[in-house]
């Protein structure tokens, strides 16, 4: 199997089948929307606000850009609600770069993620980054022929999302910040869980991997799927406070498939060095001599001072439905 | 005897492990011992008896590639005196000649130049209209193959010594220029490995033929 393909036989209104001269032709599958997240690998995705920020991202190396109206650290200081981003804007960032777009919804939010994906967008994020606008349920993303990315704290929540329909996980952190110590909690947690995981379905122990599916409250055939690959069946990514090419190095180290960088990169004072350092310590961040070179590249007193993730008002990562 | 083969794959972004799978499979299938080199930069190309360049961004590798001032020349006479290549969607774009995009135009990226072909980024569209759909190459035998295509190129001009392999909806989509393959969608998301055991059955040949000389 070249990706997986488990949880499968989900009604997937999203998947669109058409028969075209005498081929058929389907769009919106399971392997096209998982796919275009294999496609993201090893590379860095940045959040942008408008079209000069895309261009210098692009520019940059960024594998894609993510849009949203403030970045996560200006939503902090804003309060009130966060919203996707306008439209207008969106549009005018898809028309100047050849990369992919991703857009941001609030989580549950399924009129917004509908209009994002109307809109063209290749990739939405259901991001606890915007106000949730439903504290039961996350957006059933199998009606959708766009891909979802979500966040996650740990393995259970991970398997959640996928069996609502995402095609790609990212961790949680605590955005805005500048600091990575949640990203890294959330990534340690993950791995931790999938070995105990990796270890009852190497010992045939289906008794444990039913206990654990239990108690991660998903079906036995994902948590049996993460068993036999010792992964997550899809794409997992780095996210939430990541501002040095140091600390992209440290979470693919970590077993990151590739980084979100937020507000580390437009919220510093030397947004495009440091977005072209960030995507080399990314790329080579297993060769101690580059990541060096690439730290070279941003200066420490231009960083975002960040925040320390103890005494926040806002907690980013315990927002929306638990379940 | 059947030679030990080093296969390296680019891995600067996008799906490397997916690539060495296929290739890994590929070894069973044929009963050939190998392994797989990944390549960051090109300093230890003489080692390798093939290459793929994975899909992607191509203009994340690109920038890669060409921002560390990499000698681009000595992978280019490699791949001229023979050495076996696939460049699946963004790697077809690195291997080609010329590459523009619909709404930008010709894009200022940088190719390598051995593929004697212009492509057209996106050509399918966005994400939305990504497909999979079945195809008929001869070049891999009768049964249809999977061609998973996402945010695709199409190939719109092709050099005389260029083969077209595979075409969908009347674009070309799959080419070769004998040492060359290139395909704008992902064989190595198909779940059939065929376009990489071809691969490497070429590898094998230009194995024997560097021992020759």
């Amino acid at each position: 199997m070249a990706i997986s393909l488990i949880p499968a036989n989900r009604k997937m209104k999203g998947q669109k089948v058409s028969i075209e001269g005498d081929i058929k032709v389907v769009r919106g599958s399971i392997l096209v929307k998982r796919g275009f997240a294999h496609m993201q690998k090893h590379g860095v995705i940045m959040d942008v606000t408008n079209v000069e920020q895309a261009q210098i991202a692009e520019e940059a190396g960024a594998v894609a850009v993510m849009v949203l109206d403030k970045l996560p650290y200006d939503v902090r200081k804003a309060g009130g609600v966060a919203r996707t981003a306008g439209v207008k804007t969106i549009e005018e960032i898809m028309h100047a770069v050849s990369i992919p777009i991703m857009a941001k919804c609030r989580i549950g939010h399924y009129s917004e993620a509908k209009m994002l994906e109307t809109c063209g967008v290749d990739m939405i994020d259901e991001s606890e980054v915007l106000t949730p606008a439903d504290e039961e349920n996350h957006i059933w993303k199998w009606e959708f022929t766009t891909p979802f990315v979500n966040g996650a704290k740990d393995l259970g929540e991970a398997l959640r999302r996928i069996e609502e329909g995402a095609s790609m996980i990212r961790t949680k952190g605590e955005p805005g910040t500048g600091n990575v110590a949640e990203a890294v909690n959330h990534i340690r947690k993950m791995n931790k869980e999938i070995r105990v995981l990796k270890a009852a379905y190497l010992d045939n122990d289906y008794q444990e991997i039913i206990k654990l599916a239990r108690e991660y409250m998903v079906s036995m055939e994902v948590a049996m799927e993460v068993g036999r690959l010792g992964r997550l069946p899809i794409v997992n990514f780095a996210a939430g406070g990541i501002t040095t090419p140091a600390d992209a190095s440290f979470l693919m180290k970590l077993g990151c498939d590739g980084v979100f960088v937020g507000s580390g990169i437009f919220k510093s004072e030397d947004p495009s060095s440091r977005a072209k350092a960030v995507v080399l310590a990314t790329t080579f961040y297993d060769n101690e001599k580059e990541v060096l070179e690439a730290q070279k590249m941003v200066d420490e007193k231009k960083s975002l001072v960040g925040l320390d993730t103890k005494n926040l008002d806002l907690r980013m990562q315990e927002r929306g439905p638990s379940v | 005897m059947t030679p030990f083969l080093k296969v390296g794959i680019l891995s600067i972004q996008g799906d490397i492990e997916e690539n060495s799978n296929a290739i890994k499979e590929s070894f069973e299938v044929l009963e050939i011992e190998g392994t797989i080199i990944h390549i960051k930069d090109f300093h230890d190309l003489d080692e390798i008896d093939g290459l793929v360049i994975p899909g992607g961004e191509s203009t994340v590798m690109g920038m890669l590639l060409f921002f560390q001032g990499v000698q681009t020349d000595l992978i280019k006479k490699k791949i001229q005196e023979g050495l076996p290549i696939l460049g699946t969607c963004a790697g077809l774009i690195m291997l080609s000649n010329k590459a523009y995009d619909k709404t930008i135009g010709e894009t200022k990226q940088s190719l390598l130049k051995v593929l004697d072909v212009t492509i057209e980024r996106n050509a399918f569209g966005r994400q939305q209209e990504s497909f999979e759909s079945e195809l008929d190459i001869p070049y891999l035998g009768e049964r249809r193959f999977n061609g998973v295509f996402i945010r695709g190129p199409a190939i719109t001009e092709i050099g005389n010594n260029v083969e077209i392999i595979a075409e969908y909806d009347k674009k070309i989509v799959a080419v070769r220029q004998n040492n060359i393959l290139g395909t704008s969608f992902h064989p190595e998301l198909a779940n059939d490995n065929r376009f990489h055991t071809n691969l490497v059955k070429l590898m094998v040949e230009y194995n024997r033929s560097k021992k020759r000389t």
